[in-house]
């Protein structure tokens, strides 16, 4: 039963979700890599992305994605200095709970701006025709689908040569698993975090132009949704690691689009119940990870 | 002296929480409502504190069994002649038993603590991240379940017509009597227990304290006093939808612990006081009826700004963790 309804359309539907839940995991895997920080805010530098891609809606779309990037990334910046820097020695559950104050404020701070023409939302519709299907094979595809899976692969290629090849990647590398140990070795503590907060910022104005193709009205709350469970997807896939992360981030993208598409249609409302029911399941068989190594010792 | 200090980190809060309710028993109606919901916030943050400030495993679930009380109290306390028109759809023993409000409150309370047991029973073996998302799904699965299983509530829409019993009085009482069992189980050998596996997990352990058990029993009285909070609230509110005891309650429920200070009970209090303190202030300052004329999304941005602050500046929170202690004398 279950093979006969899953068809290739939810296939390509859960591919395409599962990519980008991979960006912003890389985005989020990254950043904990060098400072043990999980960033809940991060959903928060998508929806400014994106608010910025709405209000530069009429520039030429070059314009207005590079706006999107440059206030993304300045963002990400600032929060670095301004938050998690002094933040570095707390423990886990302080760091969280802060970024989540910060993901308040940046969503009140947006609702703050937004609500000033007396409407919640706005329209980004400058990039929208990425959004129109093409049909391949008789399986409709929008090009935004297409776009994100070719991103998400280059993007994930790049960074992979980068940790692999270049200095600042090894650098990177050695912080994520000893930051002491690093630091002692001669390794430029700021430089390297700074460089790894830039690169998820870099991902996360990918995202936000991403996700604003698909649905182009902006809200306070964009990409908040997707933050979670993203977030979620990467301690299932196991945080320590970037690719374990990043694996996580797509498996949880891919599997709620395959559960999606394999539900009754009148059933599809409890899609976060059956998801979140094999999130548990999976934490308690596989604690440090679904790909992590053997059982971790506990870290908070 | 010696005799004296702990029973001040119980006295402590009571006194605040009977101010803040003597204030509520004579503001105007409309100002009745803040400091309702100040006293209300005090008892989930407090029952939040049974097991995150004990154990120090963060919990995100904690609110799923504050929506699972509220609903329990909420839908059992609808009048019966007008219940089978707003929840045509309820499981019969549901549809056809009313019960009074204290009832209700107590049904809240054993709702509460049996959904944390059955959570517990498996979830309590993890710890740090894992143990943090595993309980944010709880928090996913409840509230999608309330908000899309008909024969358990009223799945999307507003549930309404609770009567509003949470009055001054009903608030205080209820609140007082939740920091007093937060008390006593801090005092007790299963709290000292927890909190030793808190400070040092593998020394517990080597002493012969079962952290398992330890953590699912506070996991249990936390669920249990949560549900009681809920109960609260929805008699407070009168009508309630899911969206109420969500993300957003478990959010600010979690960073009012944070601020006041994560591992006392004192912290709990006063971080539940200030932030819903501040909150009320802005809302009434945005309505214009308070000092100044603020504009409109205020309240929201000062209060995110605050929360970050305090956590930046000073991460221990407002009283670093420690219970209320009298001033010493210094000779």
């Amino acid at each position: 039963m279950i093979v006969a309804t899953l068809d290739a359309q939810t296939l390509v539907d859960a591919v395409g979700l599962g990519a980008i839940y991979a960006l912003m995991a890389v985005g989020i895997g990254l950043v904990f890599g060098v400072l043990r920080l999980v960033n809940f805010a991060y959903g928060q530098l998508v929806m400014a992305g994106a608010y910025t891609l709405a209000f530069t809606a009429d520039w030429p779309a070059v314009a207005s994605i590079a706006a999107c990037f440059a206030v993304v990334i300045t963002l990400s910046l600032v929060l670095e200095r301004s938050v998690f820097r002094p933040l570095r020695t707390q423990s886990p559950a302080v760091m969280l709970v802060t970024t989540f104050a910060v993901a308040f404020l940046l969503q009140s701070v947006a609702l703050v701006i937004d609500v000033r023409d007396g409407t919640i939302g706005e329209p980004a519709g400058s990039i929208g025709g990425l959004n129109r299907a093409v049909s391949v094979l008789g399986v409709d595809v929008r090009r935004v689908t297409i776009v994100a899976v070719v991103v998400a692969v280059i993007a994930l290629g790049l960074l992979a040569l980068l940790l692999a090849r270049t200095t600042i990647g090894l650098h990177m590398r050695a912080a994520a698993t000893d930051f002491r140990t690093a630091r002692l070795l001669g390794v430029r503590a700021d430089r390297v975090i700074g460089f790894a907060v830039v690169l998820s910022g870099v991902l996360a104005a990918i995202v936000a132009v991403i996700l604003t193709v698909q649905s182009p009205l902006v809200a306070p709350d964009f990409a908040l949704k997707e933050t979670i469970v993203v977030l979620v997807g990467v301690v299932v896939g196991g945080i320590d690691r970037l690719w374990t992360a990043t694996l996580g981030g797509f498996a949880i993208g891919f599997t709620s689009g395959v559960i999606n598409g394999v539900l009754p249609t009148d059933k599809t409302v409890f899609l976060p119940s059956a998801v979140f029911a094999l999130v548990i399941l999976v934490l308690l068989l596989r604690p440090a990870g679904l790909f992590g190594r053997a059982p971790a010792a506990e870290r908070v | 002296m010696r005799r004296i200090e702990p029973v001040v980190a119980l006295l402590g809060p009571v006194v605040l929480v009977a101010i803040v309710g003597v204030l509520a028993a004579t503001a105007s109606r409309a100002n009745e409502i803040y400091f309702l919901s100040a006293i209300v916030a005090v008892a989930m943050v407090a029952s939040i504190y049974v097991f995150v400030g004990n154990s120090g495993v963060l919990s995100f679930g904690q609110i799923s069994f504050v929506a699972v009380g509220a609903f329990a109290a909420g839908v059992l306390t609808v009048p019966g002649q007008s219940k089978s028109f707003v929840l045509p759809d309820l499981f019969p023993f549901l549809r056809d038993h009313t019960v009074g409000n204290i009832v209700s409150l107590g049904i809240a309370a054993v709702a509460g603590a049996i959904l944390a047991a059955l959570v517990g029973l498996p979830l309590m073996r993890l710890s740090g991240l894992a143990a943090g998302i595993a309980t944010f799904a709880v928090l996913e699965v409840t509230h999608n379940l309330l908000r899309e299983w008909t024969r358990i509530g009223p799945g999307a829409t507003t549930l309404s017509l609770v009567p509003e019993t949470t009055g001054a009085l009903q608030a205080t009482l209820g609140t007082i009597v939740v920091l007093t069992i937060v008390w006593l189980y801090g005092r007790s050998r299963p709290g000292r227990l927890l909190r030793a596996t808190r400070e040092d997990s593998a020394a517990a352990q080597a002493v012969g304290v079962g952290v398992h058990r330890q953590r699912l029993l506070a996991f249990t009285l936390s669920g249990a006093l949560c549900g009681f909070a809920g109960g609260l609230y929805v008699h407070m509110l009168g009508s309630i939808t899911t969206e109420q005891v969500y993300l957003e309650l478990t959010f600010l429920t979690l960073a009012m612990l944070v601020v006041g200070g994560l591992t006392s009970l004192w912290g709990a209090v006063v971080g539940a006081l200030t932030i819903s303190g501040l909150d009320s202030l802005l809302a009434k300052a945005e309505a214009g009826t308070f000092l100044w004329d603020a504009p409109s999304g205020t309240r929201l941005v000062v209060v995110g700004a605050v929360m970050a602050l305090v956590l930046v500046l000073r991460p221990s929170g407002i009283t670093g963790g420690r219970e209320l202690t009298l001033p010493r004398r210094s000779s």
